[in-house]
């Protein structure tokens, strides 16, 4: 390949460069209706799954078809995007914050005609590129991180789980018969790229063992007083160790005070922690976002670990099914998942998923332990 | 042909989903055919290869993406994320393998000229794949190489009038909510106030001079679809100080079952007819609503503006006209001292663009000369507040105390009394003491 230069001169870096100019304005982008009706819009409506209407002050409306994504896109799926919203919304497409697709369009024919065509449109090996839903009482997008694709502290995948997930809960995805909205998201290490730490339903890759110590080549590569100032339970201290005769300077790690929570391998490349068996993923719930009826919550974690089962970690998917199937037939509506749990009480949430409690479960760490363990008499049998 | 069996990612092209495995197999196949005739400028099979080590890590379980890397634009601190395959031989087209992040029009919207000009310096430059978007907000550019990231940021630059988005210990690509685009809740213009926000702090975006990182989100409203209040450093949530404005005529609507509950998002199942008692009146957290005959009152001054009522029927129910945001500090992920909640530091703040913004750029910059200042290496500002005080922090931001801001007083007496605070200040004299009390 013959290098194209774009007009940059490495001799002369300074020369024409623009910087600091950070986004275009999203008012370029905004489709004719809604810049329109910008600040002015009176009510929505949900007319079907995936299919919203929103009523403006003046009376005009628009209709926006939904539809998921892997989030993973190449430039030839973003052109199919665009040849779609040219022939169907205008040339405008939006992307949720959930990573879901939105078009504008102006008529409910017109939403009905492209949901079933974005139905329709697949990829050679059966899966939809643009299933609609997403919207009101059910599952929408997960958002995720990158895991095994694309980063360096992983402990798990990331696209593969969601994959994996979303096709055992699709149905939930493209209907909308929950108690109230379900939001699973998906973490691959305990950084949470994605802080999924406020989830109805959490995917949290997690680490079991302590980090290994690259012991020749640690003092080259790291700042031995970070890697130690890393650990938050202080279970890293700077030593020195002799192997084949020769002295190196190193860190020891107390290995009963690690939490693997890896952030020393991110201060310190000679510490990696990822292991086949060790690593996994661990469950969590309950948690929300929104200020609707109580107020936001944590996520709990609830199953401690499962193992990692590519290419469909189907222990995990099992259990996400059952939790989502006995919160939607017993919860009331508008309760959120973890209203639905502090309801009924955790020990009955186990009891009715048919998760076992271990001792895991049992908070340890810190303060924040405390307040979550019982201090009361009131409890179910 | 495919360049690497993939047994099992294989299996991943199966179910409903849709399938990334397939879609980076249709970029594999394009960059293949190569029917635009490009030079591409970086190898044409990194998807193939990409493919091939996620493979890989799928046999292993374990991730084979190399630590760290330090590569970047000139002048930039941020926005590039140094990416080496730890298996370069196997896999050359990834071997080098940069992520570059790219500042997103606020909201998300886009038109396809956009789009088209995006992807075409993606095609030629880069992997031909991307994230839209990464959990921060930014559309994500997965993969290339160090010689083409001045090539790239010159085109989105000069071209397209782009800028890269923030990473590393600096403040992160601000990301809003789509408020007033199309959204009837929305109490203040959060794409407005985020994009100009992200154009006054330019410089703290690309240039790490933070302890660690740090964000911004707006929501427009108590929803919080960005979920602001879970996952930034300060978050921006619209809510209002005056009356929800009730339509009684289109209540009555609500309860004659002539419009659906929630804009109809449990239309899927038979939840039975609307009860307006049970589904609204009985569910208020602080209830402040009564329905007696044909009738729903609102005692405002006793809401929380919870948005259920609202939410629950959105053509009879309206926010207040007095809006504004509440400002809450410290929200983060558990790394590593716990995850943590955005607590509420200012009940309501008026978001005036008349003013540019002035009384809330004040007060981010007195929380960020703060935690410059007390901050410790890799602390995010949730924890300097949990180490220092709540007290330390309303301080140092210049604002006034609030019992809006606990949920209840404290729990113990040992409080951080000064001397100021003390009649006579703590300069006392023992002999004076001793005339009153023998040893």
């Amino acid at each position: 390949m013959a290098f194209i230069s774009s007009g940059y001169n490495p001799a002369k870096p300074m020369e024409g460069r623009i910087s600091d100019i950070g986004p275009r304005h999203f008012g370029e982008y905004l489709p004719p209706v809604i810049k329109e009706n910008f600040g002015k819009w009176d009510y929505h409506e949900i007319i079907e799954p995936g299919i919203l209407l929103h009523v403006a002050q003046s009376g005009d409306k628009t209709y926006t078809v939904r539809a998921g994504t892997a989030r993973l896109m190449s430039v030839t799926h973003i052109g199919e995007i665009c040849d779609i919203a040219d022939k169907f919304s205008g040339g405008y497409v939006r992307f949720t914050t959930r990573n879901n697709l939105e078009f504008q369009v102006e008529t409910e024919e017109a939403a009905k005609e492209l949901k079933s065509f974005l139905n329709d449109q697949k990829f050679p090996g059966g899966a939809h590129k643009f299933p609609v839903g997403g919207t009101g009482a059910g599952v929408t997008n997960i958002v995720h991180t990158q895991g095994w694709v694309h980063c360096h502290t992983p402990a798990t995948d990331a696209s593969g789980t969601v994959k994996a997930t979303m096709d055992v809960v699709f149905d939930d995805f493209q209907s909308m018969k929950l108690p109230a909205p379900v939001r699973i998201s998906m973490a691959c290490c305990l950084n949470m790229c994605g802080a999924v730490h406020c989830s109805d339903i959490a995917i949290l890759g997690i680490h079991r063992k302590p980090p290994l110590l690259d012991h020749k080549y640690l003092d080259n590569l790291c700042e031995i007083p970070l890697a130690v100032a890393a650990c938050p339970t202080g279970a890293v201290r700077p030593s020195k160790i002799e192997i084949d005769g020769e002295t190196y300077k190193t860190v020891a790690v107390k290995q009963e005070r690690c939490m693997f929570c890896g952030n020393c391998y991110t201060m310190c490349p000679s510490m990696p922690l990822a292991d086949k068996d060790g690593d996994g993923i661990a469950l969590m719930v309950g948690g929300k976002i929104s200020n609707r009826i109580t107020k936001p919550a944590f996520s709990k974690v609830v199953v401690p670990f499962i193992p990692n089962e590519p290419p469909r970690w189907p222990t995990m998917t099992k259990v996400i099914k059952k939790i989502l199937d006995t919160y939607a037939a017993d919860a009331n509506k508008y309760e959120r998942l973890g209203d639905w749990a502090n309801r009924i009480g955790w020990e009955r949430f186990f009891e009715k998923c048919e998760l076992p409690f271990s001792e895991h479960l049992i908070d340890d760490f810190r303060d924040p332990a405390y307040y979550t363990w019982r201090q009361t008499t009131q409890f179910k049998w | 042909m495919a360049k690497h069996k993939t047994p099992m990612l294989d299996q991943l092209e199966t179910g409903p989903w849709p399938s990334f495995v397939s879609d980076i197999k249709q970029e594999a196949d394009a960059r293949a055919k190569n029917e635009k005739g490009l030079d591409y400028q970086i190898p044409v099979d990194c998807p193939e290869d990409l493919l091939g080590v996620l493979e890989m890590s799928y046999e292993d379980g374990e991730t084979h993406w190399k630590h760290g890397g330090i590569v970047g634009v000139f002048g930039y601190g941020g926005g590039v994320i140094g990416r080496y395959c730890d298996q370069p031989e196997k896999f050359p087209g990834v071997a080098h393998f940069h992520t570059v992040r790219v500042a997103q029009p606020n909201g998300k919207w886009y038109n396809t000229e956009l789009l088209r000009n995006l992807i075409k310096i993606w095609e030629l430059r880069g992997s031909g794949l991307t994230n839209m978007h990464g959990a921060t907000g930014d559309i994500v550019f997965l993969g290339t190489t160090t010689p083409q990231l001045e090539e790239i940021f010159w085109e989105l630059t000069h071209d397209l009038e782009i800028d890269l988005g923030g990473s590393g210990s600096n403040l992160r690509t601000p990301a809003t909510c789509l408020g007033m685009s199309r959204c009837e809740y929305a109490c203040y213009d959060t794409q407005e106030l985020c994009y100009n926000l992200t154009q006054e702090y330019q410089d703290e975006l690309h240039r790490p001079a933070f302890p660690y990182k740090f964000k911004f989100k707006f929501d427009g409203c108590p929803n919080g679809c960005v979920a602001a209040i879970a996952r930034s450093d300060l978050s921006f949530i619209g809510t209002w100080k005056d009356q929800i404005k009730v339509d009684q005529e289109a209540v009555a609507a609500y309860v004659g079952g002539e419009i659906a509950p929630n804009a109809g998002a449990h239309a899927g199942r038979d939840w039975g007819a609307f009860d307006i008692q049970k589904e609204v009146v009985d569910l208020c957290p602080s209830k402040c609503i009564t329905y007696a005959d044909g009738k729903l009152t609102i005692d405002d001054k006793e809401c929380v503006r919870c948005m259920h009522c609202i939410n629950t029927m959105p053509r009879a129910l309206k926010v207040g006209d007095e809006r504004g945001c509440s400002v809450l500090c410290g929200a983060k992920a558990p790394i590593l001292d716990g995850p943590q909640m955005g607590s509420l530091l200012v009940p309501f703040m008026e978001v005036n663009k008349e003013d540019d913004y002035q009384s809330i750029k004040d007060l981010i910059e007195n929380i960020w000369d703060w935690w410059m200042e007390e901050g410790k290496n890799r602390e995010r500002i949730g924890e300097t507040m949990k180490r220092l005080g709540m007290s330390a922090l309303i301080d140092a931001a210049g604002v006034p105390v609030d019992p809006r801001q606990v949920q209840e007083p404290r729990h113990n007496p040992y409080i951080f009394w000064k001397a100021e605070d003390v009649e006579g200040g703590w300069d006392r004299d023992i002999n004076d003491f001793r005339k009153r009390h023998q040893r």
